[in-house]
């Protein structure tokens, strides 16, 4: 193998690009990214970045990479016979081995016009540059379309910048599939007494403009109108596979992969982060896993896989978000449980199980309480391997 | 080896204990103790750990 192309050009490639000249790799390394910019941070996206001082250099990721950086133009083609890449620009890359780390993208509901002046997407630097900039312009009223983690770090910063905020999600209970009823409970009554409003159970059917094209309102499907001058469209992503459109590799919400994260259509591919799906060893459950640790894991555990050292990914799930001044912390897949235990004695500590065993646990601070656990599961994965 | 973390950055995230847990030690208000000075023995560990710190607060030395 001389040549690797690594498709995507975030946490996850740029780990990837990095681990293959841990593993040995001495050839050709290829990151082929679709923004301009260098490899960058996206957790700070919808927390600091927002309120702090909006240059990109405080969010860069440092790196040892050691190959060429192809940034602007996004992948828009793949043959995989002649292992041939095509970008935007038109031009073309070839390879022998593959790692597709495309990562996510917003959904847009039917009937949201992003386009429509004060309406933000959150996923790129320059989508949360936007943000920032309407964010500092004092909006009369913000409402966050998804009451998910990214949905409730928006209503914190709103919180901390002094600027009305709404939130709206089709499920009655925000967080309840992933953090379970109690802990999402818990969640909820702590923006409500910070001020967050919420309109749940229902979901935005269109926008309002004015003649400008500003955004005024969303209209939400109980026929009620709520005013806004910012929408911020956070309902959640979808893999980013439309470029593997034709190529043999098969995508199924995520690039489908064999437990050691090559792909199980076509050799010599593997994938990393968010966009790969995989049956979990120690769970069973195919995931696909949106989280932070899980693009610098995965990465080091494609490339061990593309240098034919490739063995089952088990790195345990572990995951943050900040909201209001709390970090919540958790590790496995809670949202496999069947059962969970809330011990409110000092702070709050979810211990989520299935079938009586421990699948995973969420904190409130305190991060020392979910060690244990995560030896466990750690322990549990290891005896399979 | 020499190692900083760099406390202001940190919060207490954890990871690195989970790594090297005979080098760190998260402490319950969200910060770490740590070792200064490691054996090289910890490099791997402490490697791994610098890699996996989500706001990058640890620096290696010789």
């Amino acid at each position: 193998m001389d040549r690797i192309a690594v498709v995507g050009a975030s946490l996850g490639g740029l780990r990837a690009a990095e681990s293959l000249r841990v593993e040995g790799f001495a050839g050709e390394i290829v990151l082929i990214g679709d923004e301009q910019h260098e490899p960058y941070d996206r957790p700070p996206l919808s927390k600091s970045y927002l309120t702090g001082d909006g240059h990109l250099t405080s969010v860069l990721l440092p790196h040892t990479f050691d190959g060429t950086m192809l940034l602007g133009s996004a992948a828009v083609g793949l043959d995989t016979r002649q292992k041939l890449l095509t970008l935007e620009d038109g031009t073309t890359q070839t390879y022998d081995g593959l790692v597709i780390a495309t990562g996510t993208e917003p959904f847009v509901p039917p009937g949201i016009d992003t386009a429509l002046g004060g309406v933000h997407l959150l996923r790129t630097a320059a989508e949360a540059s936007a943000l920032r900039a309407d964010l500092h312009d004092e909006p009369h009223h913000v409402v966050v379309l998804g009451a998910g983690f990214i949905g409730g770090e928006i209503a914190s910063t709103c919180h901390d910048l002094g600027i009305p905020v709404t939130l709206v999600d089709m499920a009655p209970l925000p967080l309840a599939r992933p953090l379970g009823h109690e802990v999402a409970t818990i969640l909820l009554e702590r923006h409500q007494v910070a001020g967050t409003r919420f309109r749940l159970g229902v979901s935005a059917q269109r926008l309002t403009h004015d003649d400008s094209l500003q955004v005024s309102g969303v209209d939400l499907t109980d026929g009620t109108h709520l005013p806004a001058d910012l929408v911020i469209v956070a309902v959640g992503v979808r893999p980013s596979t439309s470029w593997l459109d034709g190529s043999g590799v098969a995508v199924d919400n995520g690039v489908l992969c064999d437990a050691d994260l090559s792909s199980v259509s076509t050799p010599g591919v593997v994938a990393v982060g968010d966009v790969a799906r995989w049956t979990h060893p120690l769970f069973g459950d195919s995931v696909r896993v949106e989280h932070w640790m899980n693009a610098v894991e995965s990465a080091s555990a494609a490339a061990r896989t593309l240098m034919g050292r490739g063995e089952p990914y088990a790195a345990i799930p572990s995951f943050w978000s900040d909201q209001l001044g709390h970090k919540i912390q958790g590790i496995g897949i809670p949202s496999c449980a069947d059962e969970v235990e809330v011990d409110l004695t000092d702070g709050v500590l979810a211990t989520y199980r299935r079938a009586g065993r421990v699948v995973g646990a969420v904190v409130f601070e305190k991060p020392r309480r979910l060690l244990a656990v995560r030896r466990d599961l750690a322990a549990q994965a290891e005896a399979l391997t | 080896m020499k190692i900083t973390v760099d406390l202001d950055v940190c919060e207490g995230h954890g990871q690195c204990e989970f790594a090297a847990p005979d080098v760190f030690e998260v402490t319950d208000d969200g910060s770490v103790d740590y070792q200064e000075t490691a054996p090289e023995s910890e490099r791997a560990a402490v490697v791994k750990a610098a890699a996996v710190c989500p706001v990058r607060a640890i620096v290696i030395g010789d």
